[in-house]
This record gives C-alpha cells, structure tokens and sequence, in this order.
C-alpha cells in the first residue's frame, strides 16, 4: 500500500479509537433525540384535570347572556359582585370578572382572582374573548362569528424571480438549519484539526516523529495524517448529518404547529459536505504549519486560537447574512477560505448563492489549501526536529526564503 | 559500490556551521564508527543521510542514489531520541512501522516474534508501550528498527540507557549485521563501544574531520613509541630507553627514535632480564582524541 495511504489508515483507526471522539460524534444525535423525546413526554406527563373549573362575571351592560364553556372551563353569570366575591371565597369559583357599564367604549373589564400572577392563563383569556366576541356579535352567521374569533391564519409562499415557487419556503425551518448546520460544520472542521495539532504534538513529545521520517518524506507524513484525520471527521459529519434528517422528521412530526415542516435541501446537505472537506483541508493544512512550529501540543493549541476565531466570524455576521446576501462584506466573506465554508452554508439555507460565486469560492478555498500545504511542508521540515524552542516570527519568514 | 558516499557536506545554523565540509565513505559489511564528543555534528550527519534535514551543500548517496522512498526501506534507523506510541501494543507497533517500511503483516509478525523470542520478550508481545520499563521500549525501539531486515542500519548512541544484559544482545545484533554482508553505522560518543565494535571510524569535532579511516591503522599510526614490560630481576639501565614509567607491577618503557621495540628486546635479552610480558603500547581512542583535539576540544 502506499505510504500516505498507510499513514492515513492508521491515523484513522487511532483517532476512531479515541474515547473523545466516539462520545463527541454520538453526543449531539443522542442529547437532540434526549431533548426531542423530553418534549414530547412533558406535555403528556402534566395531566389536564378533569373537574370543571368556573369562572363569574357581572353583567352591568346586560348584553352578555350566552354563557360559554371551553374544554374545562365555564362561565357563570352572578347578579351582584358580593355574591361573587363569596362564591370566590368559598372556592366555588376560581375568579371572576365584572364587564362594567362603560365596556363598550372603553373595552375594559375588571378581573379579581386569589392568585397573583403576571398575567390571566391562555385558556382562561381566550374563553373570556370568545365570550365576549360571541356576545357581541351576536345575530351574527355562527360561521362569521368563528371566522371572527381566528380571523387570520397566514400561509406565507416565496416565489422566485420567474414566478413560480421557491424551494426554500422561510420560516422559523430556513434560519433554523442553515444555523445548526454551520454550527455543526465548525464543531467537526475544529475536532479534526484539531486532533491533526495535538497529533503533531505528542510525535514531537513522544519522538516518534523521527522514526516515521526514516521512512516517509515530511509530504506523506503531513498529507497522510490530514487525510486519516479527514476522513474520520468526515465520518462524523456523516453520522451527524444523517441522524440530524431523521431527528428533524421526527420534530417535524411532533412539532409541526410550532416550528412548521423542518427538511434540509439537498443542495445544503450536498455543500456541507464539500465545504466540511474543503474548510478542514484549509484548517487542517493552517494548523500542520501551526504544528510544525510549536513545541509542544500545549503552545500549538494556544496559537491555534489566532487561525480558529476568524472561522467563526460568519456567524456574527448571521443577520446581516440572511437579510442582505448580496451586500459587498458578504460576498468578501464568501471568498476569503477562513470565512467561505460557514458563510457559505449559512447563505446556502437562507436564499440562493449565484453560481459564479460558489464557484469562485470553491476555487479559492482549494487554490490555498494546496498553497498553504505546500508552505506548511517546508515550515514542517524546518522546524520538526527543533524540540523545545519556538522560532520568532523573522525566523519563520527567513526560513521561507531559504527553503 | 560504497553503502553511503558522503561528498564535502555543509549545514549551518545562523552563522555557525554544524557540520563542516565532511566527506567518507562506507563500506557493506562493515561497522563504521560515527565518534566525537557531545555536540560534535554526529546527529546531524545522521539526519542528513537520512534525508530529514537537507546539506546546505554536498552531496548524500545510498546504495549508489539519492535516497528516495523505495531506498529509505533498505535503511533501518535508530535515532537519538526514542519515541514509541505509547497506547500500540509491542506488536503493533511492530507491525506499522514495518508496514512503513513496505513490509506485509505476517512477514512482520513472523520475524517480529523472532526477534522478541531472542530478547526473551516474547510473552509481553500484547504489553502496551507505556507498560513497559525504559530498557524494554529501548529493545524495542531496536526490533523496530532492524523489524524489516534493512542493508543499513544507522544506530545513533545505540547502547545509551542499556543494562548490560541488553548491551550484550545488541553488541551481538550488531556483529551479525556485519557477518551477513550489511552496513552498520554506529555513532556514540563512548570510544570504548566503537574501539570493540569498529572496523573503521569517522573521527569528528566541531563539525569537522578530525580522523578518517582503518581503526587498526589510526592505533598504529598514533601508537606512542613506548612498550609495557613485566620482569624478573634487576632492570638497570637501557641503551635506548629514555624513560620509565611505573605502572603497579608492571613498567612502561619509552624508547628513543632510534630504537624499535625490535632493538630493545633484544637489549633486554642480552642483559639477563627474564621477560614474563612484552607489549606495545596501543593508544585508547580516547586518548587519540584528546591527543588530536588537544586544546582545541572544550
């Protein structure tokens, strides 16, 4: 077998090994399925109770006759307050209200009740509203007087520029996905590269770096240990992925009232892929070059900081993103490799990205990662057997001229 | 065809040259002796056969070529710095850096298990690294070096942090090497290992040569005109001895220019002194060295 390809395999199997990396790629799947099957439960668990709850009102305008009832409350009438008062006392009911005289021009009506709270429960304001609604438009058609209470359901269609219908609807689903997405892509771009710098480290650490080296050129031992480690991460993406479409069905059913039908396009599912590829190939090449001059894992992680914030930019940006796509900073963002794999995503679930960008994205992203290795192989030769010392800054760049 | 052919080599580091216009050749089935004190360039001279790190200029041949992949698996290499995964087990670390090497599996356990069987270390075979005391990982630094049967095998400070049961087995590891036609290179800065072992030496110093060749030859050439003698009787005086030199039981005669240790048996012959021991006096290496280097070495 070739040599990267050896390099690679067991870097795989080390790093699938890792107890950090089997509970990371299991943690998010489980911890949403856990959240998912919480939220269905809750809602079963507190019981609705059975016994008829009532509530008084005082009639002072005298149009207010038709009583109502809604799931287990009711409306009595009381002809006078102090009635009503000791009916509450008593607990016969649970509160009361007075619809004064006046009700119709100022709209206001007085509620008493035992409890503070910060405000009256849904079901108790909605069947005072409909109480209200029913009494007022009373004559009315029943149907008119229903259409009344719910007078506007919206259904919102996004149409593209020729007129037909978009296949990405908004709603809470659009900004929803493209934003665990990106989340998502960062988390595994940040773990593989991550393990690609602490790997370096501990070979620095433990000398096996030498001893590789007595059989591999520097090229195959970075290129091998970026492509083990790629492919684990991509393995984690895909567990992700996967699990994320069939736990978003899963809410989707559940909780299609609240958060409307959840689907990821398949053009999002298809970047995520190749923007996960490319943003690590850039990230993994930066952090071997950051590998390559520091010491010791410890100092490769702490400057790795300098390299990993910048990635996560786009998502500050994340408004200005989904309501201005085509504004010159966005489109900066999309080109520049640090920034492109999550700017993209997140543009990719918010509205359409024109071709020629992705394009000139992509392009860009792979021109420096193949750039960035190629410094990062001379950086490595230079500096691997330098053990306990950390070259200054004019170091560094006086090295690229010799190499 | 030399095993390695090194032409005028330079490597500086900022200012300061390391290694220093060094040029040698090394033979098969010999083991060549890499010597010089603490900081010398040895380890150096190393990394560049071994193409870790390049010459600033010079020119390295293996086996006839540059080194290249393929050439790379005909060398087994020990480095300075020992370094093992510590979470492999003995032997999977056998088997990858084997595989490394262009080796398939079950070559590599077969003579993997060989070598552990002679270490007497067979039994720990599942042991992690980290298991093991720090002269165990050393043996097995050195199966993994030598794991895929290498023409050459560069030992940088081989024996460091060796007991001497272990020593043993590598000193015999290294005249097998020799006897089945393969190169040793040998580098350390305890002549005594090198004076037992070598048949030829790279004496170096501050980066530079400080003497090439045939270990018996260098001994001769630098041999102090002077002879051990251990006697009976009454020495005297001696036509041709300008010194003596008691050491216990025995006197270490100097001679003149003049006079052979030849001419001075003779002489003692022909005085009635019964001679029970008549030996040339051979420098030690490290005498040689500090002989070469005198105030020049730090």
């Amino acid at each position: 077998m070739n040599k990267t390809l050896l390099l690679a395999k067991h870097e795989l199997l080390i790093t699938i090994r890792r107890r950090a990396f089997i509970i990371l790629t299991i943690a998010f799947p489980l911890l949403a399925l856990l959240g998912l099957l919480t939220a269905q439960t809750i809602p079963n668990m507190v019981k609705p109770s059975t016994e008829i709850e009532q509530i008084g009102y005082i009639d002072e305008v005298g149009i207010f006759n038709e009583s109502i009832s809604q799931g287990n409350l009711s409306l009595v009438s009381f002809s006078t307050e102090e009635d009503a008062k000791n009916a509450l006392i008593d607990k016969d009911i649970i509160e009361y209200f007075i619809i004064p005289s006046d009700y119709i021009s100022t709209g206001l009506i007085q509620r008493y009740s035992l409890k503070n709270e910060v405000e009256p429960k849904g079901t108790t304001q909605t069947i005072i509203r409909d109480f209200l609604l029913s009494n007022l438009l009373k004559g009315n058609n029943a149907d008119v007087i229903e259409r009344a209470k719910s007078p506007m359901n919206i259904a919102s269609i996004t149409l593209t520029g020729t007129g037909e219908i978009a296949p990405q609807q908004g709603g809470f689903a659009a900004i929803i996905i493209p934003y665990i997405f990106s989340i998502l892509l960062m988390i595994a771009i940040f773990t593989a590269s991550g393990y690609l710098l602490q790997g370096l480290g501990e070979e620095k650490e433990n000398r096996v770096m030498e001893i590789l080296l007595s059989s591999v050129s520097p090229g195959q031992l970075l290129a091998g240990k970026i492509i083990g480690l790629g492919v684990a991460g991509l393995v984690q993406v895909i567990v992700w992925l996967v699990s994320a479409n069939f736990l978003m069905r899963m809410a989707s059913a559940s909780f299609s009232n609240i958060i409307g039908v959840l689907n990821v396009p398949p053009l999002l599912l298809i970047f995520g892929v190749i923007y996960f590829i490319l943003g690590y190939l850039f990230m993994a090449v930066i952090m071997a070059g950051v590998g390559s001059i520091s010491p010791t894992a410890r100092e490769g992680q702490q400057m790795s900081a300098l390299f990993t914030i910048p990635v996560v930019i786009p998502i500050y940006f994340m408004a200005l993103i989904m309501e201005h796509p085509e504004s010159a900073l966005v489109k900066v963002i999309t080109f520049i490799p640090i920034t492109a794999p999550i700017t993209v995503i997140m543009r990719l679930g918010f509205s359409e990205i024109p071709v020629w960008e992705l394009a000139v994205s992509i392009l860009i992203l792979m021109l420096s990662i193949v750039g960035f290795f190629v410094l990062a192989v001379k950086l490595f030769r230079t500096y691997l057997l330098m053990y306990g010392k950390r070259p200054n800054l004019n170091e560094i760049i006086r090295s690229f001229r010799n190499a | 065809m030399f095993s390695v052919e090194v032409n005028h080599i330079l490597k500086a580091y900022g200012n300061r040259a390391v290694v220093n216009d060094l040029s040698f050749d090394i033979n098969p089935g010999e083991i060549f002796g890499l010597i010089g004190p603490n900081g010398a360039g040895k380890t150096t001279t190393i990394r560049m056969i071994m193409d870790i790190i390049k010459p600033d200029s010079g020119e390295i041949k293996i086996m006839g070529k540059k080194l290249t992949g393929a050439s790379k698996n005909e060398i087994g290499y020990l480095p300075e710095e020992r370094g093992l995964y510590k979470k492999l087990s003995i032997i999977e670390s056998i088997i990858y850096f084997a595989s490394l090497k262009g080796m398939d599996t079950r070559t590599s356990v077969e003579r993997g298990e060989k070598l552990l069987k002679r270490a007497e270390m067979l039994p720990h075979k599942n042991k992690k690294i980290e298991e093991l005391s720090r002269g165990m990982g050393q043996i097995i630094q050195v199966i993994v070096t030598i794991i895929h049967d290498p023409k050459l095998i560069i030992l940088d400070e081989p024996f460091a942090g060796l007991d001497p049961v272990n020593t043993q087995l590598l000193k015999d590891f290294i005249r097998e090497f020799r006897s089945e036609g393969k190169s040793v290179i040998m580098s350390t800065h305890r002549m005594n290992d090198i004076e037992e072992l070598s048949d030829r030496i790279l004496m170096i110093n501050k980066g530079r040569m400080v003497l090439y060749g045939d270990l018996t030859s260098i001994k001769s050439k630098y041999r102090s005109n002077s002879v051990f003698v251990e006697y009976e009787g009454e020495l005297g005086d001696i036509a041709g001895v300008i010194e003596k030199r008691m050491h216990n039981k025995t006197v270490e005669l100097m001679l003149d220019e003049k006079t052979t240790p030849q001419i001075l048996l003779g002489n003692l012959v022909k005085k009635g002194v019964a001679v029970s021991r008549f030996e040339l006096s051979t420098p030690s290496l490290n005498e040689i060295f500090i002989k070469v280097v005198g105030d020049g070495h730090e």
